[in-house]
């Protein structure tokens, strides 16, 4: 091909401005592509937009979590205040300044309170991901921005839910995807900002006809719409938590907004 | 009317009732009635007697209403499902179905559900036996790691389904999320002689009936309601062969029988068997002699009968083919005294064949595909020959190869098996008719031509020469082939 001088300068200045872009995002964070998307709950009409914004490319480690509390000893196993987290905070880890050798360092952190995971995150000068968020940058697999129609991926969740003891595996141990993040299914469940916004009151036929968000997302689950199925799961899952919880198979990560204005977060 | 003679009978009805009363409470001491169910007090503490199935608890006798403590812990664990084949397991209590709950009416349950920390996901409880919003199912919904309590009152006798009512509901029962609660009337169930807990459910499987592996959860075919497994207490086999449920002949059995589904109604039946009594739904209502009793989905039912001969009782889902096909089948064992007026067995043997003497055939609509993980070891051989066994093979010959005497020739120390292993093997392929001497006995009746792949037919043939006093044979897939392209 044969590119004038003009065009080939004209890249170059692209590529620099680009390198900067990603230079000012913090270590192992990629970017998602904003765009629309409807979620569970929803019908055409509730589709949400979701701005541009970068993600933890893996959950957060044991051994990145033992550095926190090191330097915030307040949230160490002993010192914690129960309002912030349950007698399971880091149940396992064998003592306040150790997990122990029965736990992998680069296992994803779990038993960690959403107030924790928040604070975490807050201390790396990032917060925790919206729900809206998390389900975006999660419904892609390796090639696609949006795989929820496929049986393939669908599959690869279920399984997941079925399988037992994944919360010791190392983070990076499931695939990468369309936008380069490890692990979004196959290791843990994962704590969002709001996790306690779309209300699943526990009785799950009672929200069906309740005038809830669900409402729509329930009757969805025909015989035609599989790719729900995957994703009330996780509704439910958020749904029967509270902030102070501290549970075996819940980690977290965390995202950086790109741009002043984000609006991703709206309260 | 005469006003006198009125106010006469009026004041010798008081006297009447009230030297009655006397007389009563000198006798014994005077049983309060209570206008409501909700009215019974419960005072002392007692911790619930929970048994996995088949088991029952202790019945309630004529104790008096408790607060009665229940804690059922919630287990997501892989289990059996059939030899070979396996699948994660949802768990109240960690069987399917979960632990039998025994309460009587008035009792005020203090329910403790617990969710194992390692598990995946949050559940909940739905008791039919429970007066309130979703059962239960809202106080109890409950994260991995936590405890829920909540409590209710028992108020209508009878026998009820609980179940996990958490999205998506139909995936939480279909991986056996379900179990029975009994409600007692005041003083109990008449008292019989053995007790068991029976619960049939259906099963979707991503691979087809038997095949090997763990197999996870098949949503599209739950919603197409075309089960793989049908079975009686979770797995296939869980009541037969060592496992069967016995009794003594002279004996009264009570069964609890529940229905979790998810999708399928249970046509309830023991084979050989008429049921003196059912408590039609698991209610107050009580049919007598019934031969089939309907149990639907999310329901359950109490049947009872006396046991007058010995044999081997087969309980089964009379919609036939999930009985011999699917799995729901199990056994009731009675030992004891033959009595020849009630059953004589065989008293005659004649050959009746008006449909000719051709040999039946399955019908096959495709090819029959060979198995995708072929056996790499003696030991696998005779493993995956077993689960062939215990499919096809086994109705007819028996757990043990011993046969049935005067209808199915056994299968263990069998000389005109040992004899000739082509012979064998062309029977298992194209059928068999008429008549043959085994063991010195004779047997005339008709095997069926399976549909069995060269490899199936090899590892089930290797299996049987391998077991009961054979002459371990070791059968191959080339050598079935052989015999097929005859």
């Amino acid at each position: 091909m044969n590119i004038s001088p003009f065009f080939k300068v004209a890249i170059t200045v692209i590529g620099i401005i680009t390198v900067n872009i990603v230079s000012a995002q913090s270590e192992n964070m990629v970017t998602v592509q904003g765009g629309t998307y409807i979620p569970l709950y929803g019908v055409d009409s509730t589709a949400v937009t979701v701005e541009t914004f970068s993600m933890d490319i893996y959950p957060v480690t044991n051994r990145e979590y033992l550095q926190f509390v090191l330097e915030y000893p307040e949230w160490k196993k002993s010192k914690v205040k129960r309002l912030f987290a349950d007698g399971n905070y880091l149940v396992n880890w064998e003592s306040d300044n150790s997990f122990g050798n029965q736990l992998a360092a680069d296992a994803a952190v779990t038993n960690v309170s959403w107030f924790a995971a928040k604070k975490y995150c807050e201390c790396q000068g990032k917060r925790l991901p919206t729900v809206d968020e998390w389900e975006y940058a999660a419904m892609a697999d390796k090639s696609n921005p949006d795989a929820r129609k496929k049986e393939s991926y669908n599959q690869l969740i279920l399984d997941w839910y079925e399988a037992p003891k994944t919360f010791n595996n190392s983070i990076g141990s499931t695939f990468k995807n369309y936008w380069g993040i490890y692990d979004l299914h196959g290791l843990v469940w994962e704590w969002t900002m709001d996790f306690n916004s779309v209300l699943i009151s526990g009785e799950s036929r009672k929200d069906v006809d309740k005038d809830s968000n669900l409402f729509c997302g329930s009757a969805a689950v025909g015989a035609s719409d599989l790719m729900n199925y995957a994703a009330f799961m996780r509704y439910a899952f958020r749904g029967s938590l509270k902030a102070n919880y501290a549970i075996r198979n819940l980690g977290f990560r965390c995202v950086q907004a790109k741009g002043k204005n984000n609006k991703n977060v709206t309260y | 009317m005469n006003t006198q003679l009125t106010k006469k009978i009026f004041l010798s009805l008081i006297l009447a009732v009230g030297f009655g009363s006397l007389i009563l409470s000198c006798a014994k001491k005077e049983k309060k009635v209570y206008e409501s169910t909700a009215d019974i007090p419960a005072n002392r503490e007692m911790i619930a007697e929970l048994t996995s199935p088949p088991h029952v608890p202790t019945p309630v006798g004529d104790r008096k209403a408790k607060l009665l403590k229940v804690d059922m812990e919630i287990l997501e664990q892989e289990g059996e499902m059939t030899n070979g084949v396996r699948y994660v397991y949802w768990t109240f209590g960690g069987t399917v179905p979960g632990s039998f709950i025994r309460t009587r009416v008035g009792d005020e349950v203090e329910f403790h559900l617990k969710n194992h920390p390692e598990n995946k996901l949050p559940h909940n409880i739905d008791l039919h036996a429970v007066t309130g919003p979703g059962g239960g199912a809202e106080s109890s919904f409950v994260a991995p790691g936590h405890e829920k309590v909540f409590s209710f009152k028992t108020l209508n006798p009878g026998l009820y389904v609980y179940h996990c009512a958490t999205a998506p509901v139909g995936m939480h029962i279909a991986n056996g999320m379900y179990g029975l609660i009994l409600v007692e009337p005041e003083g109990g169930l008449p008292l019989v002689d053995k007790e068991y807990y029976i619960m049939q459910g259906d099963f979707y499987t991503k691979g087809a009936n038997g095949e090997r592996g763990l197999q996870p959860f098949d949503m599209q075919k739950a919603v197409d309601e075309r089960a793989d497994y049908v079975v009686f207490n979770g797995k296939m086999g869980a009541l037969t062969g060592d496992n069967a449920i016995t009794a003594n002949v002279g004996e009264t059995v009570r069964l609890f029988v529940g229905n979790g589904g998810p999708n399928l109604v249970s046509s309830f039946h023991v084979i050989g068997e008429i049921f003196d009594k059912v408590h039609v739904e698991g209610g107050d209502l009580i049919n007598e002699n019934v031969q089939t009793t309907l149990i639907p989905a999310g329901g359950a039912a109490i049947v009872e009968f006396k046991v007058d001969v010995p044999g081997t009782f087969i309980l089964v889902d009379h919609s036939i083919f999930r009985a011999f096909n699917k799995g729901a089948l199990g056994m009731l064992k009675v030992q004891g005294e033959k009595n020849k007026t009630i059953y004589s067995g065989e008293l005659e043997d004649g050959i009746y064949l008006p449909e000719g003497s051709g040999i039946q055939k399955m019908p096959s609509t495709n090819g029959v595909v060979e198995s995708e993980i072929p056996a790499k070891s003696m030991e696998e051989k005779m493993e995956f020959g077993k689960a062939t066994y215990m499919q096809t093979c086994f109705a007819c010959h028996q757990a043990e190869g011993q046969g049935i005497a005067n209808a199915f020739p056994p299968l263990a120390k069998s000389d005109y098996l040992n004899a000739d292993v082509n012979r064998a093997i062309d029977i298992v392929l194209h059928g068999k008719t008429g008549e043959i001497t085994v063991n010195g006995q004779k047997y005339n009746s008709v095997m069926t031509a399976q549909t069995l792949s060269d490899e199936e037919v090899a590892n089930v043939l290797t299996y049987v020469y391998n077991s009961w006093g054979n002459s371990k044979k070791d059968v191959t897939p080339a050598m079935v082939k052989s015999v097929r392209n005859k």
